[in-house]
C-alpha cells in the first residue's frame, strides 16, 4: 500500500503537486519481476476456494498459472471470459473479503495471494498492447437488445449479448458511460482515466451502441424500448440517496457523498475544488469511507466520520476503516445524527450518545456538537423507483426470478438494482453476464 | 564442532570442499579468494599445451524455474585460454602462499603418449599435489580428439592414464564423462590404468533452451549455437546415481571417489559422502553465488554430523552404499500407505488431483455443509506411491506410513507371480 502525504491547508487548496501525490494510485501496480515472484507464491489449488469466493468464478490459479509461465495475455483472456471489467474488478473490489479471504495461505499463517494486483498486472498488459478485440462474436441472431444503464451491469450484459451474436443499444442517462466505475470509485482506485479505456476496449466487441442522456422515464418509455427490442436489461443502479430527516438537512454545505465524488471524480482539476475545512461524514460504508479520505486528500483540515453504532458493526470493510484512519480521519462512534446548525451554511452539528439496551439502539440523552463547514450524507443509496413503476418491487429492489426476469415479461434486470450479492462491482459484472445467457435463451439461443 | 578433515587419494584437506576444474579455479586471484573463503583446495582449470585455446562470447545458458530459480546452466566454454606457463607461475606462487591447501593440476591433450607425458610433467614440477586427467569435457575439445572424445572409449582412459602414471609419481584422478551409457566401464578402464581416484560427474550434453525469436539454441553465438556441459542442482541425481554405482561395483568399490555434480549444500555434500565419495567438488554454485556458498557447507555438515554423533567423515562414509540395490532385491511385500494430517491440512486439493487424475483414486474429496473441504486416503485405493506427498506444500503434512505385515522378505525373483519363476 502506498502511503503519500497527506496534507491540509484548508478549503480546497492542497498544491496541484499534493493533489497528484494524494490521488495517484492507491496500490502501485506490480513489475513484471514483483507479479512473477508473487504469482509464485500460488500454490495452484484444485477446485480452489478463491474461485468460488469471486462473484464472477475466475479461474484464479489458472490465470495465476499463466503468469508464472510469462504468458500474461492468456492470463487476462482467462480473467476477462468470466469477467469482462476484470481490469476495475482487479483496483475496486474488496479483496480481503472476496477472493483473497479464501485463500488456502491464510491458514497456514501467510499472506493471502495478491489476486487483485496479479489481475491487474495481467489485464493492464493485455489492454496496453492494444491488439484486437480478445473475443469474438457467434453469428448473427438478428435480435436486438435494450440495456438500460451503461454501469458495469448493463455494460457487462452488452458485452455478453453482444458475443451470442445479439444486436445491443445501451441507454444511457448520463453524458459518460461507465456508470459507478465513472461517477462513483475512489480516484485513487480509477487513476489515468480508467473506467473510459476500459469502456472502449469493452465495446471493441463490436455490436453495441450506446445513446447517451437516454433516461428511461423521462421522454425514454419502457414500451418504446419493448417494441424497439426483443428484450430489455435493466441496470439502472441507485439512483437515490437516503436522507438524515433532521432539522438543517437542506442548509448549504451539506451534500450527499456520492454527489461530492462525482463531482471530484469529473473534475480537471482537483486542486480547484472546494472542500471544507471541517468536513464531518456520516455514515460507516465504503461511500462514508471513500468520501472521508477523499476530502482529507483534497485537503481538508479535520474530517471526522460518524456513526450510530460501534466499530464491529460497521458495514466498510476492516481494510477500509484502516485506510480512513492511516489517512486521519477521526472516526467517531455511537452518535447520532441530531440537527444541522448554522445561519443558511452549516456552521456545527450536533449529535446524541448511543448504547445498546439489549439489542436495541437507544439514545443517552448526552448530546455534544462538533464544527462543521461540510457535512457529507453516506447512510445508503436507494433505486429510483420512478423508471420501473408497476414492476414488483420487495425492499426497494427489483424482483426478479431464477433467470433475472423482471415481473413484467422480457424485461430483465442486474447489478445494484436487484438482490444478488452484495451491493458491488464485480456482483454487477455477474448479474449482467448470467442475464445475457438469460436473454439468449429466453430470445431461443442457447443460453 | 565435528572435524571436517579428510583424505583422499593419499591427499589430505582440512574440508572435503574443493573447488572442481571451471572458471572459479581459472587464476591466481580467483583462488586464492576462494581459500581466503574457506576451501579446502581446487581444481585447477584445464590446461592444455601451447598455444591457448580462443572462447567464443556468448557462453553460458541457463535453466530456470518459474520463479527466476536456476535449476541448472550450461556452457560451451573450452579449457584455460591462457599460456601454460602464466598458469604454472600462479600455482607456484598459491601453494607457497597457501601450503594448507590443496592444488590438483587439471590437464588435457590428444592421444600421443609424449604430450601427455611431457605436460603431466611440467604440471607436476609446479608442485601440485595430485593430477586430474580431464577426459570429460563434453564441446569443443571432443572435437579436436580430447576431453569426452577420449573418456567415450574405455581402452583410450586406460592407456592415458598409464602414460600418465608412468611419467609423474603424485596421485592420478581420472575425471569421468556421464556421456556414456555404463560409467562403470570407464571407472575400471581408469583403474586399471592405475588411477589413485575418479573424479565424476563432467558436464552432460545439452541444449539448455531454445532463443524464439532468434530460433537458435542459447547461448547464441552469432545466430548459431552449439551443445554445451550441463551442471548445477539439476544434474546432482545423475551424478549421485553414477558414484552409486562405482562405490558398489566390487571391481570398483575401493576407487576413491571424488564426487561432483550440483553439489550446492551440505545436505548434498552429505549425500554423496553417504554414497561412498571420499571428497567433493562444486562449480556451478561458486559461480552463481560466490566463494561464500562454502560456510554453510562446512558448518551445516558439521552440525549434522554432531546431531548424527559422527565425529569424522569416516565415520558415515559409505553408509547408503549397502541399501543401494538393484530392483530385483527389493521387498515386494512391503507396503506403505498416504495418511494426510487434517490439523495442517490447508486444503489446497494439490493431491486430490494428483492422485484422481494421473495416479490411483486414492484421495476422497469432500466438502462439508459449512464448506470445509477434507481430503482423506482411502486405504484399499492406495498404492504407496508418495505421488500426494510430493505435490503437498505444506511440510509433513502427509505421511507415508509403513503398514505392519507379517509377512517374509520377498523379492521379485522369489515372487509366485512372477512368469520367469512360474516357468521355472
Ligand atoms: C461511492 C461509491 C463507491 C463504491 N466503491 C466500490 C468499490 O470500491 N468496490 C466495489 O466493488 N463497489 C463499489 N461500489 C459499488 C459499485 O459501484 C456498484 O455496486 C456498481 O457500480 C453497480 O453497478 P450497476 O451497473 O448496477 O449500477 P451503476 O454503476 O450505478 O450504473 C447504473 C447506470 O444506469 C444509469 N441509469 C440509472 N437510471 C437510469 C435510467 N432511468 N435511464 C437510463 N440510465 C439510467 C446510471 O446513470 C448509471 O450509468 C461503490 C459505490 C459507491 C456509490
Ligand atoms: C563454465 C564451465 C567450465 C568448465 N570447465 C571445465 C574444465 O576446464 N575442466 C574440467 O575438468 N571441467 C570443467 N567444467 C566442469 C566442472 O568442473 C564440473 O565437473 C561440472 O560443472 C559439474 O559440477 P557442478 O554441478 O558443481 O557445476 C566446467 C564447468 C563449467 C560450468
Ligand atoms: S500415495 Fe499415491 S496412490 Fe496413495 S494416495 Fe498418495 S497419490 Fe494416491
Amino acid at each position: 500500500m502506498g502511503h503519500r502525504p497527506v496534507t491540509s491547508k484548508g478549503c480546497g487548496h492542497a498544491s496541484p503537486a499534493e493533489i497528484n501525490a494524494n490521488f495517484a494510485d492507491l496500490h502501485e501496480p506490480f513489475s513484471g519481476l514483483q507479479a512473477k515472484a508473487e504469482a509464485s507464491r500460488c500454490l495452484y489449488c484444485y477446485d480452489a476456494p478463491c474461485i468460488q469466493a469471486c462473484p464472477t468464478s475466475i479461474d484464479i490459479p489458472g490465470f495465476i498459472h499463466e503468469i508464472t509461465t510469462g504468458n500474461n495475455s492468456g492470463a487476462a483472456k482467462t480473467i476477462l471470459s468470466q469477467n469482462i471489467m476484470g481490469g476495475t474488478c482487479a483496483r475496486a473490489c474488496p479483496t480481503e473479503v472476496l477472493c483473497e479471504q479464501a485463500c488456502v495461505l491464510n491458514a497456514s499463517d501467510e499472506q493471502p495471494v495478491e489476486i487483485g494486483l496479479l489481475q491487474r498486472h495481467a489485464v493492464d498488459h493485455l489492454m496496453a498492447k492494444n491488439e484486437a478485440h480478445p473475443f469474438k462474436r457467434a453469428e448473427s441472431s438478428g435480435k436486438t437488445i435494450a440495456v438500460v444503464g451503461a454501469g458495469p451491469s448493463g455494460l457487462s450484459c452488452a458485452h455478453r449479448a453482444a458475443m451470442l451474436g445479439h444486436d445491443v443499444v445501451v441507454y444511457e442517462a448520463k453524458p459518460k458511460s461507465g456508470g459507478l466505475n465513472e461517477y462513483g470509485l475512489a480516484a485513487y482506485k480509477m487513476v489515468d482515466d480508467f473506467a473510459r479505456r476500459e469502456v472502449d476496449f469493452l465495446l471493441g466487441i463490436g455490436g453495441i451502441e450506446i445513446r447517451h442522456e437516454q433516461r428511461l422515464g423521462d421522454t425514454l418509455t419502457l414500451d418504446t424500448l419493448k417494441a424497439d427490442h426483443d428484450a430489455v436489461f435493466l441496470g439502472i443502479g441507485l439512483g437515490q440517496t437516503n436522507g438524515l430527516r433532521i432539522e438543517g438537512e437542506d442548509m448549504g454545505g451539506v451534500l450527499d457523498a456520492v454527489d461530492f465524488i462525482e463531482a471530484l471524480r469529473q473534475s480537471n482539476d482537483k486542486s480547484k475544488l472546494c472542500v471544507g475545512e471541517d468536513v464531518i461524514v456520516i455514515g460507516a460504508g465504503n461511500t462514508a469511507i471513500d468520501a472521508a479520505v477523499q476530502s482529507k486528500r483534497l485537503g481538508a483540515d479535520n474530517v471526522t466520520l460518524v456513526y450510530r453504532r460501534g466499530e464491529a458493526q460497521m458495514s466498510a470493510t476492516e481494510f477500509e476503516v484502516d485506510l480512513a484512519r492511516t489517512n486521519g480521519v477521526n472516526i467517531r462512534l455511537w452518535s447520532a445524527p441530531v440537527e444541522i446548525t448554522g445561519r443558511g451554511a452549516v456552521e456545527a452539528m450536533k449529535f446524541e450518545k448511543m448504547t445498546l439496551d439489549g439489542d436495541k439502539l437507544v439514545g443517552t440523552g448526552k448530546h455534544y456538537e462538533l464544527p462543521a463547514d461540510m457535512v457529507l450524507k453516506a447512510i445508503g443509496q436507494k433505486m429510483d423507483t420512478g423508471p420501473v413503476n408497476g414492476f414488483t418491487i420487495d425492499g426497494n429492489k427489483l424482483t426478479i426470478g431464477d433467470n433475472f426476469e423482471t415481473s413484467v415479461a422480457g424485461v430483465f434486470a442486474g447489478g445494484d438494482c436487484i438482490k444478488s450479492g452484495e451491493d458491488l462491482t464485480v456482483q454487477a459484472v455477474e448479474d449482467g453476464k448470467q442475464a445475457a445467457h438469460a436473454i439468449d435463451t429466453y430470445l431461443g439461443g442457447e443460453g | 564442532m565435528a572435524d571436517l578433515k579428510c583424505t583422499i587419494a593419499g591427499i589430505e584437506t582440512i574440508n572435503p570442499f574443493w573447488l572442481a576444474s571451471a572458471p572459479p579455479t581459472d587464476k591466481y586471484i580467483n583462488v586464492v579468494r576462494a581459500f581466503e573463503a574457506g576451501w579446502g583446495g581446487v581444481v585447477w582449470k584445464t590446461l592444455a599445451v601451447d598455444p591457448p585455446v580462443i572462447n567464443t562470447s556468448s557462453r553460458y545458458g541457463a535453466h530456470k524455474d518459474g520463479n527466476q530459480g536456476i535449476l541448472g546452466i550450461n556452457n560451451i566454454e573450452l579449457i584455460s585460454d591462457r599460456p601454460l606457463e602464466t598458469n604454472l607461475e600462479e600455482i607456484r606462487r598459491v601453494r607457497k602462499e597457501w601450503p594448507d591447501r590443496v592444488i590438483i593440476g587439471s590437464m588435457m591433450a590428444v592421444i600421443e603418449e609424449d604430450v601427455w607425458k611431457d605436460l603431466a610433467k611440467k604440471i607436476a614440477a609446479s608442485g601440485v599435489h595430485g593430477m586430474e586427467l580431464n577426459f570429460g569435457c563434453p564441446h569443443g575439445m571432443c572435437e579436436r580428439g580430447m576431453g569426452s572424445a577420449i573418456g567415450q572409449v574405455p581402452e583410450m582412459v586406460e592407456q592415458v592414464t598409464r602414460w600418465v602414471k608412468e611419467a609423474i609419481d603424485i596421485p592420478v584422478f581420472v575425471k569421468l564423462t556421464p556421456n556414456i551409457t555404463n560409467i562403470l566401464w570407464s571407472a575400471e578402464a581408469a583403474q586399471r590404468g592405475g588411477a589413485d581416484a575418479v573424479s565424476l560427474i563432467n558436464t552432460i550434453n545439452s541444449i539448455i533452451t531454445v532463443d524464439l525469436d532468434k530460433m537458435a539454441p542459447t547461448p547464441t553465438v552469432d545466430g548459431k549455437g552449439t551443445h554445451g556441459g550441463y551442471c548445477g542442482s539439476a544434474v546432482k541425481p545423475i551424478a549421485l546415481n553414477m558414484v552409486a554405482e562405482i562405490s558398489r561395483n566390487p571391481e570398483t568399490k575401493d576407487l576413491p571417489i571424488s564426487a561432483i555434480g550440483g553439489i550446492e549444500t551440505w545436505r548434498d555434500a552429505a549425500e554423496f559422502l553417504a554414497l561412498g565419495a571420499d571428497a567433493l567438488q562444486v562449480c556451478t554454485a561458486a559461480m552463481l553465488y560466490g566463494h561464500r556458498i562454502v560456510d554453510d557447507m562446512k558448518t551445516g555438515l558439521s552440525d549434522w554430523m554432531d546431531a548424527q554423533g559422527y565425529t569424522s567423515i569416516d565415520a558415515f562414509k559409505g553408509m547408503a552404499v549397502p541399501n543401494v540395490v538393484d530392483w530385483n532385491e527389493l521387498n515386494m511385500n512391503f507396503d506403505t500407505k498416504a495418511f494426510i494430517d487434517p490439523e495442517s491440512c490447508i486444503e489446497c486439493g494439490r493431491c486430490h488431483i494428483a492422485c484422481e487424475d494421473t495416479a490411483h483414486q486414492a484421495i476422497v474429496f469432500d466438502v462439508a455443509e459449512d464448506g470445509k473441504r477434507s481430503f482423506t486416503v482411502d486405504n484399499d485405493e492406495c498404492v504407496g506411491c508418495n505421488l500426494c506427498q510430493i505435490v503437498c506444500p505444506v511440510p509433513d503434512c502427509i505421511e507415508m506410513r509403513d503398514v505392519p505385515t507379517d509377512k517374509p522378505y520377498m523379492t521379485w525373483p522369489e515372487h509366485p507371480l512372477n512368469p520367469i519363476k512360474a516357468a521355472t
